[in-house]
């Protein structure tokens, strides 16, 4: 069987098992064919299906899963270089909470933990409070103190939270944009740009002749007998 | 048991495909044999892009590149890891080493760092200096040639520095240094710490027309699908295949144990097909072990027979005594001028374009040999962790730390690029009392008895490490930077990490003229049967403050030639 045949036989694997999955939640099994084909980036076939497993299940709840989103939308607001749901950050955290089961517990708690809170001052649970109530709940959690060692859950539920929301965001492709990383792409490196050198106070000048020439990159190496590059 | 018997007699089996098994299949059938290689992981070319992860995006990935299938992340380029479902070791009392293993065709060599240094003179003789280990039977004169032939053929860059015991070879120019390394360079300079381009087998300038050139992705972890860096397959395995002998690849292919006849001489090897779940048997008039050594010394010791009832080639005793890993330290740095940076193309290489050999004399330390310093840090692509602890560098400028909202967004922005490290990997001290060995108790997978480790650092490992924090934070300080995190003291063994945590574990089959001191003979040629050979890193009698790979190619070119003349005399 080749690689391409036991991707379609996984698939095909997870549709049955997507059947019994929608009584339960609500992803439809069109989504989870789509993200099963979306990522394709070198797995083994072991890899592959480990990842295909864990896509066609879902850990949170729906209302969970809203929560989430609102709490990511809150650590970082919309603005026009990208979104929370543009860089699939609920999505990411819902995967995450598979692949690392010990991030279950953890995250479903401090959920738990956000209604509770609100239960107790608003009388209601985090999602149906105003957003000035959202906001006054996350003062109290959001600013770890730095010379403690040992933090409350619910400051590490929320450090918790601020990260997996982060790295989400600055992997995804807005985020990558926004951020403005340059690389991973062919290209030709010549050393730090002239400014940025000068602006640190640095320069290559006491060392240049060692350097590559990106002009001879491409002709073939000859050396002399004593390891001089002459070509 | 029914053991599946192939007829026909190869030369050679070469067990292992890395960078030993890599280069001894080259240069074998190169000069016209038939050549078995068998490798117990899957077959691997990294321009197939249905294994390629090179140029790949976090966002490809539902995780984005977090590590919980591969342990560099999920898109480095070694199956395995310190952990392998179904291939457990063992541990005796509370030692704690950690073994990586990488499964596939060119194994560890398709995501290692590239670094590519010679043992120096000194390096083959580290007894003479300071009465501790043992000399190498053979020294740096000998191994010299193999070394040209080695830059000539895998190309390396680097810079003539005319350093004794750095010894310059056959250089392709090296890539200018990123903003960073030069915060190093001068903050190192300052306290005395030589500092000069590193030396990684990366191709920055074309050497043939089989393999491309470097186009600076910084990532030579992923495998180079041009072939510009040096991966055991693509540059050894595959143009073995276009030479004059024949090869044959036995790939997802277990070795249990080298098979002897009577006499006690090899007649080839008994494996696992890992697909089919039979043992095969293979057979060869020599057999090239080229596992790693650690899983050369496990082969060895489970090749039990009447000829050799202690294990292969353990008459000695000593298959599996003297393992030893480098020592490892590292440490991180927040440099305030690098806040806020421009941001521009800095991928580079594969690695850094900087580092520092060992600079001091040990006359004048409290410890024997010495450590290189490697330096990173950049504008490098996210990966899952990015983002973590967006502000918590505020902390030093007097800031509050944590938050929400767009705010974040700027702190990210503001110390992307601000933080380097430093990771110092130095020279360990060989010992009888470090060793591995089989444990009678537990098989793997394939119901192969597997190998429990005894291992204890000692105080010239812990005081090597303990200088190389003072050294970190010298340096640190010079170059305007902050420290982070606290100094490791005593309880922490000074930062010392576990040993196999820096992956150069040699030593576990050591070279020697007497054969009641060591395993093989300095052509890597078993004391006990000649026609078995060990061209991984087991021979290495000590390890140098050098990265293990150069050396294991040299010495296996080397011994693959004196294969080649004793076949030819029929001495094996």
């Amino acid at each position: 069987m080749d690689r391409r045949e036991s991707i379609r036989s996984l698939f095909l694997g997870s549709m049955a098992g997507s059947l019994a999955l929608e009584s339960c939640v609500s992803a439809p099994a069109e989504d989870i064919k789509a993200s099963v084909w979306k990522y394709q980036y070198g797995r083994t076939p072991q890899e592959a299906a480990y990842d295909e497993k864990l896509l066609s299940t879902q850990f949170f709840e729906n209302s969970e899963l809203n929560t989430i989103t609102k709490l990511a939308n809150l650590i970082l607001p919309p603005t026009a270089e990208g979104t929370i749901e543009q860089a699939e950050v609920p999505q990411f955290i819902e995967f995450m909470a598979k692949d690392f089961p010990s991030l279950q517990t953890k995250i479903r708690g401090g959920l738990m933990w956000l209604d509770h809170h609100c239960n107790q001052h608003y009388s209601k649970v985090f999602m149906n409070c105003s957003e000035d109530q959202q906001l006054e709940t996350l003062d109290k959690i959001a600013y770890p103190d730095p010379k403690v060692k040992e933090q409350k859950q619910e400051v590490n539920f929320f450090s918790l939270m601020r990260n997996l929301v982060l790295t989400g965001y600055f992997t995804s492709e807005v985020g990558i944009k926004e951020l403005g990383y340059q690389g991973n792409q062919p290209n030709v490196w010549d050393g730090v740009p002239s400014d940025v050198l000068k602006e640190h106070g640095f320069s290559y000048d006491e060392w240049e002749d060692k350097f590559a020439d990106p002009a001879q990159r491409n002709d073939t190496a000859v050396w002399d007998d004593d390891g001089n590059l002459i070509s | 048991m029914q053991i599946i018997e192939d007829q026909k007699t190869y030369d050679v089996i070469v067990v292992g495909s890395g960078a030993g098994g890599g280069m001894s299949t080259k240069i074998l059938a190169e000069a016209g044999l038939n050549v078995a290689v068998v490798e117990a992981g899957p077959f691997f070319d990294p321009a197939n892009p249905e294994q390629q992860t090179q140029l790949k995006w976090p966002y490809e990935s539902p995780r984005r590149g977090a590590g919980t299938t591969r342990a560099f992340g999920e898109f480095d380029m070694a199956y395995g890891g310190w952990e392998i479902e179904g291939e457990p070791y063992t541990q005796v009392g509370d030692t704690q080493f950690d073994w990586f293993r990488s499964r596939m065709l060119g194994g560890r060599t398709n995501h290692w760092g590239r670094i590519s240094l010679r043992f120096g003179p000194r390096d083959f003789k580290g007894k003479d200096r300071d009465g501790l280990g043992e000399n190498w039977p053979i020294g740096y004169e000998d191994v010299k040639p193999y070394y040209d032939k080695v830059d000539k053929l895998i190309g390396v860059f680097g810079s003539k520095e005319n350093i004794y015991n750095e010894p310059d070879g056959f250089f392709l120019p090296p890539p200018k240094p990123r903003l960073h390394e030069l915060y190093y360079k001068k903050g190192a300079e300052k306290s005395g710490v030589k500092v000069m381009p590193s030396r990684l087998s990366i191709l920055t300038k074309r050497i043939n027309d089989d393999r491309g050139v470097c186009f600076y992705c910084n990532q030579c972890s992923r495998s180079c699908s041009v072939y510009a860096d040096f991966s055991a397959g693509s540059c050894l395995i595959f143009p073995a295949q276009k030479s004059k002998g024949q090869v044959d690849l036995y790939v997802n292919s277990m070795v249990r144990e080298v098979s002897v006849n009577e006499e006690g001489k090899a007649t080839g090897v008994l494996f696992i097909n890992k697909e089919d779940r039979k043992e095969y048997s293979l057979k060869a008039k020599v057999v090239v072990l080229a596992a790693s050594a650690c899983s050369t010394a496990r082969i060895l010791l489970n090749s039990k027979s009447k000829a050799h009832p202690n294990g292969l080639g353990n008459s000695s005793n000593l298959v599996g005594k003297y393992v030893h890993d480098s020592t490892g330290s590292d440490r991180m740095a927040f440099v305030p001028d690098l806040m806020n940076r421009k941001i521009y193309n800095e991928d580079g290489v594969g690695g850094m374009h900087l580092y520092s050999p060992w600079w001091l004399d040990n006359k004048n330390l409290d410890f024997p040999r010495g450590y290189h310093i490697e330096v990173w840090g950049g504008l490098g692509m996210p990966s899952y962790g990015f983002g973590f602890n967006p502000n918590s560098l505020n902390e030093y400028l007097g800031l509050k730390v944590g938050g929400y909202g767009n705010s974040l967004r700027s702190d990210v922005r503001k110390y992307y690029g601000a933080v380097m490290g430093m990771s110092g990997r130095g020279e360990s001290i060989a010992s009888i009392d470090n060793y591995c060995e089989i444990d009678p108790t537990t098989v793997d997978e394939f119901g192969i008895p597997v190998l429990r480790f005894n291992y204890k650092w000692s105080d010239y490992e812990r005081k090597q490490a303990k200088h190389m924090h003072d050294t970190f934070e010298e340096i640190i300080h010079n170059m305007g930077g902050i420290v982070l995190g606290d100094k490791p003291g005593a309880d922490q063994d000074y930062g010392l990490l576990n040993p196999g945590r820096i992956i150069h574990e040699v030593g576990t089959t050591r070279m020697g003229s007497d054969p009641k001191k060591s395993v093989v003979n300095e052509f890597e040629q078993l004391h006990d049967a000649n026609n078995v050979f060990v061209v991984d890193a087991g021979p290495f009698v000590s390890q140098a403050d050098k990265n293990p790979t150069w050396t294991i190619l040299a010495l296996s070119w080397r011994t693959s030639e004196y294969i080649i003349q004793e076949l030819k005399k029929q001495n094996i």
